[in-house]
């Protein structure tokens, strides 16, 4: 590929301690331009928690994030602005319609919210836009939440179960959009319990296991 | 491209407003509350004026206390059930500008209509005549410091599933301030004394609180966002 690859976050030694359970211990990589990393692991390994520590929401036990080599809770602003992170909850509020919902994350960013009902469309949300979203269902609120990834010029995506009530069409269409943001200098870092129709060259895998002492 | 902290701060102001205005018993309970709460007491104490006229400025200022009271928790538990609290951290604006366009919304949907109907409730309770201005003055410096104030009480409790009289525990005692200095400048008021250094000391809490509470409610949600 082209592109330079260059470090875009890393992970270093971290420890997450969890209701006095280990989660992981240790755990040191590093999140290149380019990369779009798979989160694997049984329910209750932690996947969520690595996630949301990289994001910067949680606070590991150990350990620190890195972000241009600085730690990411000392340079927040600077990092999340380059940083998506989709969790559990889309974050869609019932009383706005879907247009709104989308338009205020655009602004949120700094992005053109003009944009707003064309990247529906990209989501299949089409002829949706002024529904309210306590009227969507639960599939349409993440698409909602997952139309910002079209507009975002952000580097790093964080993206806790993505395709949770996603059809397999859309698992298929955000799939190429993971590939095309990463081969623009991007980075994915994603948790699924489904497998990535992605061809496994282009994709690595971090694998949490249950920790036993 | 960095969001300025106006828009940013528009921007937040608006998605609240717009929620409440959709969602309008937000605005009209705690309003209604207020009005039955205090016209509960002329039933009774029964309608003597002389102390009516004596407990008004305590009835309307407590009244006004637990209105905010009830209203307090919409502040940030229904964008943390939601998912939406994170997505505000996680935004590129700072932590400060989010909160206080919360805040601001919340008194513009709670505080703002308090004021407005306070004088009504004054009529009511037979207020002395020369206490309607000094009530006016102290409600609009003293409800903001009620939502700043409150807001900090609300973003420890957000993560907790009953965190409601938890909330009240933690709010009402540092409201008391605001409390006693409120109904004393209307006290004086009355008696034709100048109540001047009443309204300066809440004008002192408010901008007190105006400039730090934002920072604790930041670090508060940090927290409970954990």
């Amino acid at each position: 590929m082209a592109t330079q690859h260059s470090v875009l976050l890393a992970a270093d030694k971290l420890t997450c301690i969890r209701e006095d359970r280990l989660l992981f211990d240790q755990l040191s990589f590093d999140v290149n331009t380019g990369d779009i990393i798979q989160v694997e692991g049984a329910n209750g390994t932690g996947k969520t928690s690595l996630l949301r520590i990289l994001a910067g929401l949680s606070q590991p036990y150990d350990g620190k994030v890195l972000y241009k080599a600085e730690n990411i809770h000392h340079c927040q602003e600077d990092y999340n602005s380059d940083l998506i992170f989709l969790g559990h909850l889309p974050g869609v509020k019932g009383e706005m319609t879907s247009e709104e919902n989308l338009q205020f994350y655009l602004k949120l960013h700094g992005l053109d919210h003009s944009l707003a009902e064309q990247t529906l469309a990209e989501v299949n949300l089409f002829g949706f836009e002024d529904a309210l979203a306590s009227h969507l269902s639960a599939g349409q609120h993440r698409r909602i939440a997952l139309a910002r990834l079209w507009q975002s010029n952000s580097k790093i995506w964080i993206l806790d179960e993505p395709f949770t009530a996603i059809d397999k069409a859309g698992v298929e269409k955000l799939e190429q959009l993971f590939l095309r943001h990463a081969k623009n200098g991007g980075a994915v870092i994603l948790t699924t319990h489904q497998d990535l129709s992605i061809h496994s060259n282009d994709f690595k895998k971090i694998i949490l296991e249950h920790q036993f002492i | 491209m960095q969001t300025s902290y106006s828009s940013a701060f528009v921007n937040i102001l608006k998605r609240d407003l717009t929620i409440a205005l959709r969602h309008r018993d937000d605005i009209i309970n705690p309003l209604l509350f207020f009005i039955i709460v205090v016209s509960l007491f002329p039933l009774g104490i029964g309608p003597v004026s002389n102390t009516l006229m004596k407990i008004a400025p305590g009835v309307i200022w407590v009244a006004a206390l637990l209105a905010t009271l009830l209203s307090l928790e919409r502040l940030f538990k229904n964008d943390h059930s939601d998912g939406s609290l994170e997505q505000l951290l996680l935004s590129p604006c700072p932590t400060f500008i989010l909160v206080l366009a919360k805040i601001f919304a919340h008194w513009l949907i709670t505080g703002l209509p308090l004021i407005i109907i306070a004088p009504l409730l004054g009529v009511l309770l037979n207020l002395h005549q020369d206490s309607y201005t000094a009530l006016m003055l102290t409600l609009l410096l003293g409800t903001p410091v009620l939502s700043l104030l409150g807001a900090i009480g609300v973003a420890l409790t957000v993560g907790l599933k009953k965190g409601g009289v938890l909330l009240s525990l933690l709010v009402l005692p540092l409201y008391i301030p605001v409390l006693i200095f409120a109904t004393s400048a209307i006290d004086a008021a009355s008696m034709n004394l100048p109540y001047n250094g009443q309204l300066a000391i809440i004008a002192a809490i408010f901008f007190g609180s105006l400039t730090l509470a934002p920072f604790a409610v930041g670090s508060a949600l940090k927290v409970s966002t954990n």
